[in-house]
């Protein structure tokens, strides 16, 4: 065995061990028949499968995705200005992105109870607004779809930040400059030279902040409340309140096979562009 | 008549924090002219060049253009256009694309596209992206995208040094051939001597962010205002404070007495170094056909014509 086998042995197997089994574990789970109180038991069936052919979960399915996809949008708006400011801010570019990389030393749940704290009714931006007489009953800020996708953008915002980062470091000057020298302004700059230059940071930022936002399920627990039900929440049940644990292994399946979808999607289409 | 100036630098001067790139120059381009600004790396010309197109802003003095001043215009209102020392090309655009970026949309823009294609000599490559291009193609695709523009002024950053040794000196009288051919001006930025001599109607050398001459290339070859000048475009004999150069040194039966010290084949021509009785050593390019041996003692003279006097 060549010795760099040797390197790679233990990370590929812990990688089968942690990954592949785990899921295969999932696909024999959705395949069995729910147990009373949890569990599996014989026979084998598919009917997990077919039951999640419903309106009810379609309709639990769209929602995800657009609330996903309106967390990605916002974080592709709001990160793009902040990763060309970091590219372009010079010596202070380590400084800044540790900044952006800072939440991430403290656990994601506490972020996210924080956000209740600063949302609630008797929270601190409800209080502050009636303090100072701006309004007279607290504002609905917390369980609903913004809260959630506040939650969400504020979350993966650096996922996104970071690769867009990376491309726009990589971009070379001189094109944008060629771009201005040929008389184009600076929002054709962006739209024509820039933008499509950016396509694979863009792509990958959209990757990383969209499939963990589609399988959430902490954010819209905590701050949607009973009344933002996701797939992620969904899946959650099944294994928890319904006790049924092969259908909850189905969806988190169709979920995966539907995210692998979009993902070979957007990269077929994404090589087309490079 | 003196032909109309187009471009006019006045008291020109950029101070970047470390240093002063470009110290207080003023200059004429002549409409129509093929005009270079020569110099070592670093003695300005690039950032002369740089607030031309507007990428840099003055510290002080004035870029007019076509009797307008230019200098707190944004690139993109500028009528001049740049060809860049590394082309720029955008990658993601085909030939096609990159020459119609500067154009408006429309039914002449096509016309003018194939018409420039054809005067770099790219028929069929309109499609091609520049990763698909050779140094050559991309350096005449980079000078289309900006002479289908009919710029007032193209400011050439030493578009050359990319190309390999042999690629550049043909492509010196191309660039030449096509300057004239578009009848566009030319700002060249270049170090290379024999590059500048050759293409140039005007050269105005640079030195450590000041202008020292500016004159047609056989002005500033054979009378340098100073000792730099005299020296960078070309070797040159120091003798008793008077330049001469080696090509204008004759071997010859009478004259002063010098001792071969040694010599060098160089195809066209044969160099020789002597030193003289005085002890100052001189230099003499002679015809390939006569041989020096050293140690052998020889006379050397030159015409007084041919004497640069500092």
């Amino acid at each position: 065995m060549k010795l760099r086998n040797a390197f790679v042995a233990p990370a590929a197997l812990l990688t089968a061990i942690t990954m592949l089994a785990p899921l295969a574990i999932i696909v024999v789970y959705g395949l069995l028949t729910r147990g009373a109180y949890g569990g599996v038991e014989l026979p084998w069936t598919i009917e997990n499968f077919t039951g999640i052919w419903n309106p009810v979960y379609g309709l639990i399915f769209l929602r995800s995705f657009w609330i996903a996809a309106v967390a990605t949008a916002l974080c592709l708006v709001l990160g793009f200005p902040l990763a060309m400011f970091i590219a372009r801010s010079g010596a202070r570019k380590n400084l800044y992105l540790s900044l952006v990389i800072l939440p991430f030393w403290t656990s994601f749940l506490i972020r996210t109870y924080a956000w209740m704290f600063l949302l609630r009714d008797t929270g601190i931006v409800n209080t502050s607004l009636q303090a100072l007489r701006i309004i007279r009953e607290p504002l609905p800020l917390l369980y609903n779809d913004g809260a959630v996708i506040l939650g969400l953008v504020y979350g993966f915002l650096p996922f996104m930040v970071l690769p867009l980062y990376a491309s726009l470091e990589r971009l070379d000057r001189s094109l944008l400059e060629a771009a201005a020298d040929l008389g184009a302004r600076p929002l054709r700059v962006l739209v024509s030279v820039t933008l499509p230059l950016c396509a694979p940071g863009i792509r990958a930022g959209a990757i990383l902040v969209f499939v963990p936002c589609l399988g959430t399920y902490l954010t819209s627990d905590l701050l949607g409340g009973s009344k933002t039900v996701l797939i992620g929440n969904l899946v959650q049940n099944q294994f928890t309140a319904s006790r049924d644990w092969p259908f909850g292994a189905a969806l988190s399946l169709a979920l995966m096979a539907i995210a692998m979808v979009l993902l070979f999607a957007a990269r077929n289409r994404g090589e087309e562009l490079l | 008549m003196p032909p109309e100036t187009v471009l006019s630098l006045r008291r020109l001067s950029k101070q970047f924090p470390t240093h002063r790139a470009v110290a207080d120059v003023s200059l004429e381009v002549p409409r129509g002219a093929f005009f270079s600004l020569l110099g070592p790396s670093g003695c300005g010309k690039t950032t002369i060049l740089r607030m031309i197109a507007g990428f840099e802003t003055p510290t002080s003095g004035e870029v007019w253009l076509n009797g307008q001043r230019i200098d707190t215009f944004p690139p993109y209102q500028r009528s001049v256009n740049t060809v860049f020392q590394s082309y720029a090309l955008f990658p993601h655009l085909t030939v096609q694309g990159n020459i119609e970026f500067g154009l408006k949309k429309g039914s002449d823009a096509i016309n003018r596209v194939r018409d420039v294609l054809q005067q770099v000599h790219l028929e069929g490559k309109a499609s091609r992206r520049p990763s698909e291009l050779s140094g050559g193609e991309r350096q005449r695709v980079a000078l289309a995208r900006a002479i289908v523009l009919q710029p007032d002024v193209l400011l050439l950053d030493e578009p050359l040094s990319a190309l390999d040794p042999r690629l550049r000196k043909q492509v010196r009288s191309e660039l030449r051939d096509l300057q004239r051919r578009v009848g566009v001006t030319f700002l060249f930025v270049t170090h290379d001597q024999e590059e500048a001599l050759s293409m140039s109607d005007q050269i105005a050398v640079m030195n450590a962010g000041a202008l020292e001459q500016v004159g047609t290339p056989r002005e500033i070859y054979c009378r340098p205002c100073t000792r730099f000048v005299a020296d960078f475009l070309g070797a040159m004999n120091w003798i008793d404070g008077i330049g001469v150069r080696p090509e204008a040194v004759n071997i010859t039966p009478e004259g002063r007495k010098a001792t071969v010290t040694g010599t060098a084949y160089l195809g066209s021509s044969c160099q020789i170094e002597m030193i003289l009785a005085s002890g100052e050593a001189i230099r003499a390019q002679v015809a390939a056909g006569v041989s020096f041996q050293p140690g052998q003692m020889v006379c050397v003279s030159w015409d007084s014509e041919d004497e640069c006097r500092l």
